[in-house]
């Protein structure tokens, strides 16, 4: 059994794998909803963009399931603090979800224009305001949330309703959700190309060219701000690490610059950011040399290089207090008990190895392009 | 202080899109199993009609699994966005069965149902039945963890409070996960959504047979459902009743208000029928009582007591006081004091915590609270009691019912008289809401008969909310009522569309309103 300080580790590692699962599986069907207008105009041609992750956009989703189930598990308190805190914006992230269930299923039930050109709207919003929200709450995490701890450890907020949610719309913070935005439109797009056909392919590619270098300015943009004008958090004291978890142990501080001592103290940190750089830009080089499977490898790998540096810059800190720093929860004091994250790190390692097995086959199962001949072949199962 | 206003709006939001989410879970826990007996029998016989069969019932189930999905993601967000403080104290012990749902039932399920759609070119038909068992079995087995999950909040097992971490923590995971009110409430609510698929599958086979159309298609679909219908609903009633002995053991107040039990009667205790329960004078009006039939439910003896409300209300009211003893302990011990004997009191008071945190709805400190104020908190720890008395009764009067359609519906269809018995494919038409209607009412017995608490004597509901306000939760109620009742309006739409046009939706030039005449002939 793993002692209690490592399995701290263990499950902020975890929960990033999750994140990372997320952005490459249920990111891409969001992506691709998000480029939708774009790349297909005529109803066959929206039909075999959206055929193309019809299948899986439903086990895609379940990785975003799985994340905020496994927070609850793992950090009760942040899974207390964020989603209760961001009152608004997870609302405007779950409203905009709804579209996408019935979206996909209803759409090509009806063969009328205006009710499939309805849907493919609310497929765009599912896609592309929830890739925008979590930008911008990670950017928002990064400068830190009005919150603070009572004595009986219940959440409380500063302001509430549009109070609440204009604040979070700042630069910062939209900037990050640029980042969001584009890169799981250029992974979106980068999958259209790969398994799409006719113009729907063309245009992805020429999309995801223009695109990816965006995602890696914006990000290195971000970085630098970080570096000059945002004020991180550093611990000053707290109670060992294997300790019960007491988030009002500590001693926090916000320091300029603090969000780089990783990279000083942990040199070979800096691949994460190096990679997130990196990724994009060797995205755009393959999507335009017309090799697609290349390109999705290094979208996926980019995006695990931007999610990475988001954590490591934050490290130890998941959602630090700008009301009171004390108040602030990290990978030490916000987890479950010892015995909970025992339980759900013997769940991961037991049933992930399934999922992805099971994952692989029915992706393996559908492979092929999605053409308009298949499409109008079987034009009464086909979404 | 606590909110009165802000509480309730919180509770109907939750009560609201629970509710709403459980209209389309039973269809899909019973449909699933149903496409995987008809699928089967495709794949053994050969004959196409069984895959229509299976891909026309398919197409209903998609219609209702999308609206599913969509009202689930709901529930995935409310516990924090609404429930913060709950999502805090026992998310330890409540968010791992949520997360291993997650991990070992939605992936399976969300993971084969794309295939189940959209795969029927691509693979073979050994693979295809596979993936339509995959995804009933994964369906299933997230009401499993579900249930586990609110089968805790109901009979809080395997678990502790710690002062330390100010929360609930799990000591035994197998405790929790062989929680016996879980697992009875496990196969009752599996069982149930059975029967809903089922009555769904019997009703419209029905309409199908009385208008004389797709004769063929519709007597096997009715056959295949009144079968497994027939199964579940005495299934349920069995565990329904099997669920009744385990509140007698565990939750004695649900137990007691569902019966109106104001006073412990002499054992074996009678069942009230029915009557009018009248809370203020804690009396039941009009009384038709069973002899001995609840004691026999309940405690499955001639002898043991079923303890009835007013003796429950004394009891907490000792564990109120005790309660206060404890809190005023944690306090102490939150402040700094680590001496032993502050400890061995907290020690000796712990079970009581969560009665001491029902003194929070009258004053800050529950140290402070008058003997005025304990009196009325234990007063409060007793549900409203007509509503739980009434919603039990229809709910199992209904139960009954479907078991009398399906029994008479099986027995006709064997012995070939069901053409002949018009009157039973009108009543099986007329049982379609039924099931939704049972469904619904269990879910209100089991949870507002769980009132005050959010978690049985652990947490008061009213402590469980975020700090919102009131702006915020009307502003969120309005959310969800514009948006789920549009996408009602369009599901519904949809599936009496395709239930309207039946097999014929499928394109295959087979069935009723693809053929030139209006002839009835069986297409097979």
């Amino acid at each position: 059994m793993l002692d209690y300080e490592t399995l701290k580790l263990v499950w902020w590692g975890l929960v990033g794998a999750l994140l990372m699962g997320f952005a490459i599986t249920d990111g891409m069907d969001m992506g691709v909803g998000t480029l939708l207008p774009f790349v297909a105009r005529t109803d066959t041609e929206r039909r075999i963009a959206i055929n193309t992750v019809g299948p899986h956009w439903d086990g895609n989703q379940v990785w975003f399931i799985t994340a905020g189930g496994a927070i609850f598990a793992a950090w009760p308190a942040v899974y207390a603090a964020a989603f209760s805190g961001f009152y608004m914006a997870m609302l405007l992230v779950l409203f905009a979800l709804f579209f996408r269930p019935v979206g996909f299923d209803y759409r090509s039930k009806i063969d009328d224009p205006t009710w499939r050109n309805a849907w493919d709207w609310g497929l765009f919003a599912g896609g592309a305001i929830p890739a925008l929200i979590f930008g911008v709450a990670f950017g928002n995490l990064l400068q830190g949330v009005p919150f603070r701890l009572d004595d009986l450890l219940r959440v409380h907020y500063q302001g509430s309703l549009l109070t609440a949610l204009l604040p979070l719309l700042n630069p910062f913070a939209l900037l990050a959700g640029v980042i969001s935005l584009a890169m799981l439109a250029v992974h979106g797009g980068v999958w259209l190309q790969l398994r799409a056909s006719g113009d729907v392919e063309t245009r992805a590619r020429a999309l995801v060219v223009r695109l990816a270098p965006m995602v890696a300015i914006a990000f290195a943009l971000a970085g630098l701000w970080l570096w000059v004008g945002i004020d991180g958090y550093r611990i000053v004291s707290e109670p060992a690490h294997g300790a019960l978890p007491d988030p009002l142990a500590k001693e926090v501080v916000r320091a300029p610059g603090a969000w780089l001592d990783i990279y000083t103290a942990m040199p070979i940190a800096i691949l994460a950011p190096a990679i997130g750089l990196i990724g994009p830009l060797m995205t755009a080089a393959l999507a335009g040399a017309g090799r697609p499977a290349a390109a999705f490898v290094t979208s996926a790998i980019g995006m695990v290089g931007i999610i990475a540096t988001a954590g490591l810059s934050m490290f130890p800190f998941v959602m630090p207090s700008s009301l009171d720093p004390r108040s602030s929860l990290t990978i030490w004091d916000a987890p479950s008990s010892h015995l909970t994250l025992t339980v759900m790190f013997w769940a991961v390692v037991i049933f992930l190895p399934i999922v992805l097995g099971y994952t692989v086959w029915c992706y393996a199962n559908m492979w092929g392009r999605v053409t308009a001949d298949e499409i109008e072949a079987r034009s009464h199962s086909a979404y | 202080m606590i909110d009165p206003t802000f509480v309730e709006l919180s509770r109907w939001q939750f009560a609201a899109t629970a509710l709403y989410h459980f209209l389309f879970v039973p269809l899909t826990l019973g449909i699933s199993w149903l496409l995987v007996i008809m699928e089967t029998v495709y794949v053994m016989t050969g004959k196409e009609i069984y895959k229509d069969m299976t891909k026309f019932w398919g197409k209903l189930f998609g219609i209702n699994f999308a609206i599913g999905v969509t009202t689930g993601l709901t529930m995935e967000f409310e516990f924090g966005t609404n429930w913060s403080y709950y999502s805090h104290y026992v998310g330890d012990v409540f968010g791992a069965p949520l997360a291993i749902e997650g991990l070992m039932a939605f992936f399976l399920e969300s993971t084969f149902i794309g295939l189940f759609f959209l795969g029927w070119d691509k693979l073979s038909k050994r693979k295809h039945l596979a993936v339509t068992f995959f995804t009933a079995l994964g369906s299933n087995l997230s009401a499993l963890w579900i249930l586990i999950a609110n089968g805790w909040m109901q009979n809080p097992v395997g678990s502790v409070f710690s002062p330390e971490t100010m929360r609930m923590e799990m000591q035994s995971f197998a405790a929790v996960v062989l929680n016996p009110v879980a697992q009875v409430k496990f196969v009752h609510t599996v069982a149930a959504g059975y029967v809903t698929g089922s009555v769904f599958v019997m009703a419209i086979s029905a309409w199908y047979i009385l208008k004389g159309r797709d004769l063929a298609f519709a007597r096997r679909s009715f056959a295949v459902a009144v079968g497994f219908g027939l199964a579940a609903s005495l299934s349920v009633i069995v565990l329904g009743d099997e669920s009744g002995y385990e509140l007698g053991d565990v939750q004695k107040v649900k137990l007691a208000a569902i019966e109106a039990e104001w006073k412990t009667e002499p054992a074996p205790a009678s069942f009230t029928l029915f009557g009018f329960p009248d809370q203020a004078s804690r009396e039941t009006i009009g009384a038709v009582k069973l002899p001995w039939a609840l004691g026999l439910i309940a405690t499955r003896s001639l002898d043991k007591p079923v303890v009835g409300l007013e003796d429950l209300t004394k009891t907490h009211e000792d564990r109120i006081r005790s309660g206060k003893i404890a809190y005023g302990a944690l306090a102490e011990i939150r402040a700094g004091d680590k001496s032993s004997e502050t400890r061995a009191t907290f020690d000796a008071h712990a079970k009581d915590i969560g009665f001491g945190l029902l003194l929070k709805q009258f004053v800050e400190d529950p140290t402070q609270a008058t003997d005025a104020q304990i009196k009325a908190a234990a007063e409060g720890t007793i549900p409203t009691v007509w509503p739980l008395f009434w919603a039990f009764r229809i709910m199992v009067g209904l139960g009954f019912l479907m078991l009398f359609v399906f029994a008479a519906g099986f027995w006709l269809n064997a012995t070939k008289r069901l053409e002949q018995n018009r009157w039973l494919l009108w009543m099986a038409v007329v049982m379609l809401p039924a099931p939704w209607i049972a469904c619904e009412l269990g879910w209100f017995v089991a949870e507002f008969g769980r009132q005050p608490w959010a978690i049985g004597e652990v947490l008061p509901t009213f402590l469980a909310t975020s700090s919102l306000t009131t702006g915020d939760l009307i502003f969120s109620l309005a959310g969800f009522l514009t948006f789920y009742t549009s996408l009602l309006v369009i599901e519904m739409f949809l599936m009496v569309k395709f239930a309207r046009r039946g097999p014929s939706s499928l394109g295959t030039g087979r069935y009723h309103f693809e053929r030139d005449g209006l002839t009835a002939a069986p297409a097979e």
